[in-house]
């Protein structure tokens, strides 16, 4: 899929490329470490089915399962926050589960089914969670949002799954879809513009429509 | 992140013997604690092992009434597994405890044992850190040091063990069992599984070169009342400053373990003894020996103060 969008520099690519540069001049490395050889960057073949495609890619080993997305999928819906698992910006779902995708490799991903946020709805016909943070106004600049829709697409069916968390009274209760529920379950989703209450009132409202 | 090789290993035992043959190797679970420490080139693995595919996924019994939890359940599952949460939900509150919803749907049961610390000097390159780089220093002895160790620590190194699920495993006597690149396996007990930093900070666990973890024994269940109690700066996705998992019985009597504290999950078992005396006598025999700094002592008092709530938690669960 990289071959047919050619070069053409982009302020991302010149962006990613200063980092990635910056990044080099302090690095330490043990003295064991330090003895290795250099190893040189190898190429492996993966194949992902995203939001239903099925394709195959030759990545750099080191490719997060979120650049592999943005970069060389160009579904650049999914978001670079942190790019540490702080931020919750890059949340997709892998065969059903919500996971960061900062924090896995491409590789590691070879044959696993991702949903990022434009394979659960499109403009045209919206997922009921895609619609419920139109209605309640869930975001304000949206960076983190696409991340915010697939974690809490997710929580849902935690919920519903039975899978207790760190505010449940009872481990082996029949939790519901609470705002304190809510609340815990997406602390892993960073919102600097300060939507909480929105997000609530959006998930409330699809907990309430599927119930 | 350097540039390193992957295959993905097919057995516990391979994998071990891939690990001892390939110079820089590092197994690969969860990643979501060694990922980021390869972008900040804190880690510098040339090669990976993917030990995801080992089938190391299921929760078992044993055959002396406990539970054999694989390698690689993660910690979603092994928190919201049926007989965790009925028979030692004190493992399942720390784990709920612990990370994000995302996080714990990729971190294993063997990852989070190994995890490293947050320390922030380890994290930060530019600083002086021997955990991180042996020799060159501690500097948070000296600095930022608000949320770091204040038992067992050393000249050379303060830093705490992060993991919530350790000190639950900790309370419950857990073993961690390993295969080594011999094909020899092993049980560790989790008592002498982590160790403390000493003059060799840059060890963490008492696992030999390409040891890999295949499970995490826990004993027959203790009955009693499982508490979790975790004190953190902010309500949710934090790391602990002082936690307390606590298995006490209607006697009063039962087992502690302590996180936040340590290089290592935190637990004297001559002062459960003590309980029955209440939080203050329990907690001093805890502490004895603490080390403290002008930014850390508080810990102290909030060891006790966490101890006695959970203590009268426990007397009303009992009622």
């Amino acid at each position: 899929m990289d071959q047919d969008r050619g070069y053409c520099p982009s302020r991302r690519g010149v962006l990613a490329g200063g980092i990635a540069a910056a990044g080099v001049a302090h690095a330490p490395l043990t003295a064991q470490e330090a003895a290795l050889p250099p190893t040189q960057p190898t190429t492996v073949p993966v194949t992902l089915k995203v939001n239903g495609r099925t394709n195959r890619l030759d990545l750099d080993t080191r490719t997060t399962l979120l650049d592999a997305l943005r970069e060389h999928w160009h579904l650049t819906g999914t978001k670079k926050g942190c790019d540490h698992g702080q931020c919750g910006a890059c949340t997709v779902l892998v065969d059903g589960r919500r996971i960061n995708s900062c924090l896995t490799l491409a590789v590691m991903h070879d044959g696993d089914a991702i949903t990022t946020v434009e394979g659960l709805g499109t403009p045209d016909k919206l997922h009921p969670m895609q619609a419920a943070f139109v209605k309640h106004d869930g975001y304000q600049c949206g960076y983190c949002t696409p991340g915010q829709i697939c974690s809490a697409v997710a929580v849902l069916g935690e919920i519903k799954a039975g899978i207790p968390s760190h505010v449940s009274a009872e481990l082996d209760g029949d939790y519901q879809p609470s705002a304190a529920e809510i609340r815990e379950r997406m602390s892993g989703n960073i919102c600097r513009c300060g939507a909480y209450s929105n997000i609530v009132d959006a998930m409330l409202d699809v907990a309430g429509a599927k119930a | 992140m350097i540039p390193f090789t992957y295959t993905r290993a097919t057995t516990p035992a391979e994998a071990a013997r891939a690990a001892i043959a390939t110079p820089g190797a590092r197994f690969i679970a969860g990643g979501t604690n060694l990922l980021d420490l390869m972008k900040l080139q804190i880690e510098t693995p040339r090669h990976l092992i993917d030990v995801n595919a080992l089938k190391l996924d299921t929760i078992a019994p044993t055959a002396d009434g406990g539970l054999r939890i694989g390698a690689l359940v993660r910690n979603t599952d092994l928190a919201a597994d049926k007989r965790v949460r009925r028979d030692y939900a004190v493992l399942s509150r720390a784990l709920l405890a612990g990370a994000s919803g995302q996080l714990r749907n990729k971190a294993t049961t063997a990852g989070n044992l190994l995890q490293r610390t947050r320390c922030p000097y380890f994290y930060d390159t530019n600083m002086a850190c021997n955990k991180r780089k042996p020799g060159s220093g501690c500097a948070a002895i000296g600095g930022f040091n608000r949320n770091l160790a204040v038992l067992g620590t050393s000249d050379q190194c303060i830093a705490t063990h992060p993991s919530d699920m350790a000190v639950a495993m900790r309370a419950l006597d857990a073993g961690v069992e390993t295969v080594k690149a011999d094909g020899t396996t092993r049980t560790i007990p989790i008592a002498d599984f982590h160790r403390l930093p000493g003059t060799t900070p840059e060890r963490d666990t008492n696992l030999e070169a390409g040891e890999l973890i295949t499970a995490v024994t826990l004993p027959r269940p203790l009955g009693g009342t499982h508490i979790y109690q975790k004190v953190r700066d902010r309500a949710s996705y934090a790391f602990a400053v002082v936690s307390v998992a606590a298995v006490i019985q209607p006697d009063g009597r039962g087992k502690l373990a302590f996180g936040g504290l340590s290089h290592k999950p935190w637990r004297v078992e001559p002062a459960e003894a003590l309980m029955p005396q209440g939080p203050h006598a329990t907690a001093a025999a805890v502490l004895a020996g603490a080390r403290t700094t002008p930014q850390n002592a508080f810990k102290l008092p909030l060891v006790e103060r966490t101890l006695d709530l959970v203590m009268t938690q426990a007397k009303g669960a009992k009622a």
